[in-house]
């Protein structure tokens, strides 16, 4: 893995390869065969970060499918998934690389005791040196992290940088590097650079500002909640012994939520848990008395829980957002 | 194309989104990857590359409305003409509605309101759209050259719908279509929520055929700069429209998160504290014993005491509100946050915010039930602050901060400026937050320049982004 010279790209876009998917509806279409119903942005998004070699940073609320979508990406382009967890204190060693010291630790150990058993040769000693530097900072005392790891890769891989929001913003600098050259310098070995650019996803859940420096280098794909008619397909998708009318129920009941000022909407995840209890306890259509009895699957506070209950009881009195809106 | 993407760019720029060359070289790039005929692909490739954050994504989509509006297939200059029936289903299908069949003859305003009605309850778009586009040409009155964005032509073709009325006769007729005739309360919310989004569909499709209009009239650089609204972390407090309120309450709450978080770990990684003899020795390890790398302790600074002592009258309310929502979103920052509003009158309302675990109700309930007019409910910065120091000015220590949030605009009342220095030389900080521009300070009645001096600070807060500036300042 010495370093590969090549020329340099086209002024900064680097060389996508072959492209992993045809068109922009060769994309939904492969996306949705694993399970992944991903509307024509997200699909138009996902389709151009392949073109044009960018990562793609997914922004949104809690359980709108940002890591799914990165996984669901990977199904279908049949790559690995390499994912690198971000949390607060994440660093060099646990991104990139670190050196396996209690290897080259034993290493020059062994070294020494081949050195005591043979007769000394006290003159050779700087070039056994030498042997010993090169031999212990080579690859085979590397311990690869995930992202080395995504680069170093022959296989294709899609890269999955979770909540890197989390990260320091100091800590970020680390990405950049990866994110616009696809390439790892190593001061003890070089530069490794991928053989094959990686789909690599991040995500954020906004809870604070990322650098202007990590935004430019990625596309960006706000995912929000779905519509009406999406998310229905969602549920049906995901929860398949629903009937049609429950799954249009489960839908329209959670829209309507989502028009009330809670302080945590419900998630598509929670969309989905709520339609597989309801499956589960075998309800075919749901009434007021038994969506306000299974509530707590959808919303996670006791504030939203009440005011939901009240808002989805209230009977025929037009509080609700929808004709204010107009 | 390559003018109109510089332009947009540009556009884009002007409205306050930070664009970057490269960003701008990435989007021409992407425009390779789409077909431009499709404009739904066009607009996310040129979001994707030049949007990275969804606050933003308003301003986008506005630009990108006008400057790619008149593209698309479907809308050629020549059905807009008005008069000319606006597209081929309503004359066909509408059941009933031959009457506006005839060729260049235009609907008359009940079988436009009934095919509109018809054409909603069925869900039918794209009739719902060629009726929208007629409703624009009978309601709006729009005329040549006039330099507006817009909004009253909106206005205007609203009103004469009655939306809200044609919403209660979509609900009764849903009604009736169930047997019994009668709804359960669910069901009946369900219903209005579907025929509100259609509504609201209606409602966009006015919108876009008012501005395909004005962009053929006045050409697209024109009508973007009318159109230009301010980022939300730029509104004024002050001078905020009752949409551009609503925007603001829902920029509040993650920027108090995203403040909150930048704060708690400035605090944890500010300074290093005492050396953590254990967690070196125990990292020690890994070198074989010897210490490499050696951990500190966290520190664990004081937190500061906060005082909010807030105007709550007229214009200024809505900026206090927004300061004590912020306030109270960090509040576990601070070890204690007490506050205050007046108008003459002074209430403490701290038991709001201690009791409601929801700060948006705590706001609300301070406008309901606080107990802030004393006699003729116009603001008394005087009376307020003597009566604050009578009440609480015991419990202000050294280390408690003091914020004041108002105009100072006193109504020709006596200042009793000497409140503030007494509570300065108690308090650890004080400062004074001006939602008003800085030039605006000591015109008329307002006695800022008396109460300055005795402040640590005076702060113009405008908007959401100097509001925040200070409070990170404050707790850090």
């Amino acid at each position: 893995m010495a370093e590969e010279s090549r020329p340099p790209g086209s002024l900064g876009f680097p060389d996508p390869g072959p492209a992993r998917f045809a068109s922009v509806p060769d994309v939904r279409e492969r996306l949705a065969e694993t399970g992944y119903l991903a509307d024509e942005g997200t699909a138009g998004v996902v389709y151009l970060a392949d073109r044009l070699a960018k990562p793609v940073l997914v922004e949104g609320p809690a359980g709108t499918g940002k890591t799914e979508l990165a996984k669901a990406v990977a199904w279908a382009t049949s790559s690995r998934l390499i994912r690198l967890q971000c949390y607060e204190g994440l660093d060099e060693s646990k991104a990139l690389y670190e050196w396996n010291y209690k290897k080259q630790l034993l290493r020059i150990q062994a070294q020494r005791v081949v050195d005591d058993d043979g007769h000394g040769d006290g003159a050779s000693s700087a070039t056994r040196w030498h042997d010993i530097e090169d031999d212990i900072f080579s690859e085979e005392f590397l311990l690869a992290r995930p992202l080395l790891e995504a680069i170093r890769a022959s296989e294709p891989v899609v890269l999955l940088v979770d909540e890197v929001d989390r990260l320091e913003l100091e800590t970020e600098a680390l990405l950049l590097e990866i994110l616009s050259e696809y390439q790892v310098s190593i001061p003890e070995l070089g530069t490794v650079r991928a053989q094959r650019v990686p789909l690599v996803f991040l995500t954020s859940n906004n809870t604070r500002e990322l650098s202007e420096a990590l935004k430019r280098r990625c596309l960006y794909l706000h995912l929000d909640y779905p519509t009406l008619e999406r998310e229905r397909e969602i549920i049906k998708t995901r929860v398949p012994a629903i009937t049609g009318e429950l799954a249009d129920q489960v839908a329209r009941i959670v829209r309507s939520l989502r028009t009330l000022e809670l302080k945590k909407y419900p998630s598509v995840s929670e969309t989905l848990d709520w339609a597989r209890t309801l499956v589960v306890l075998g309800i075919e259509s749901v009434d007021a008395e038994q969506a306000k009895a299974t509530l707590h699957v959808l919303l996670k506070y006791r504030s939203d829980l009440e005011r939901a209950a009240k808002e989805l009881s209230a009977e025929g009195s037009p509080t609700g957002a929808g004709s204010a809106s107009v | 194309m390559l003018d109109v993407l510089t332009g947009f760019v540009s556009e884009l720029r002007q409205a306050g989104l930070l664009i970057s060359p490269t960003e701008s070289l990435d989007a021409a790039e992407a425009l390779h990857h789409v077909r431009l005929e499709d404009r739904e692909a066009l607009k996310y490739a040129l979001g994707a590359t030049l949007v990275k954050s969804s606050s933003h994504w308003r301003a986008f989509e506005t630009a990108f409305e006008v400057y790619f509006s008149i593209r698309g297939p479907q809308f050629d200059i020549e059905a807009t003409e008005p008069g000319v029936p606006g597209g081929e289903q309503p004359t066909r299908d509408g059941n009933g509605s031959g009457r506006g069949a005839g060729g260049g003859e235009a609907l008359s305003e009940e079988a436009l309101a009934e095919m509109l009605y018809r054409a909603l309850l069925s869900a039918n778009d794209a009739q719902v759209a060629a009726l929208a586009r007629q409703a624009v040409s009978r309601y709006a009155g729009m005329e040549a050259g006039r330099p507006v964005g817009g909004t009253y032509y909106l206005y205007r073709t609203l009103r004469s719908l009655e939306l809200d009325r044609l919403l209660e006769r979509m609900v009764a007729a849903v009604r009736s279509q169930v047997p019994e005739g009668h709804l359960t309360g669910l069901e009946e919310r369900l219903a209005r929520d579907e025929l509100a989004s259609r509504l609201n569909r209606l409602r966009k499709e006015i919108e876009d055929e008012i501005r395909r209009r004005l962009v053929a009239d006045r050409g697209v650089e024109a009508l973007a700069r009318s159109l230009r609204k301010p980022l939300p972390e730029d509104i004024d407090f002050m001078h905020a429209t009752h949409d551009e309120l609503v925007a603001l309450r829902r920029a509040v709450q993650p920027l108090a998160r995203k403040l909150a978080v930048r704060l708690a770990r400035k605090r944890r990684h500010g300074r290093k504290g005492p050396l953590d003899f254990r967690s070196t020795l125990r990292h020690s390890l890994s070198t074989g014993g010897v210490p490499v790398d050696p951990k500190f302790r966290y520190p664990r600074p004081a937190k500061p005491e906060i005082f909010v002592i807030a105007d709550d009258s007229g214009s200024v309310a809505a900026f206090a509100r927004f300061t004590l929502h912020l306030v109270y979103a960090i509040s576990s920052q601070f070890s204690k946050v007490r506050s205050f509003v007046f108008v003459d009158g002074i209430d403490e309302v701290t038991r709001f915010f201690e009791r409601a675990d929801d700060v948006e109700e705590a706001v609300y309930r301070i406008s309901t039930e606080a107990n802030v007019l004393w006699v003729d409910g116009h603001s008394d910065y005087g009376h307020a602050m003597s009566v604050f120091w009578e009440r609480w000015g015991e419990e202000v220590t050294s280390r408690t901060s003091v914020l004041l949030l108002g105009d100072a605009r006193n109504n020709y009342h006596a200042s009793q400026a000497w409140v503030l220095s007494e509570i300065r030389r108690r308090a650890r900080h004080l400062y004074w937050l001006n939602p008003e521009p800085r030039s605006y300070w000591g015109s008329g009645d307002s006695v800022i320049g008396e109460y300055a001096p005795h402040c640590d600070g005076v702060f113009e807060c405008r908007n959401l982004r100097q509001l925040e500036q200070f409070v990170g300042q404050l707790a850090s």
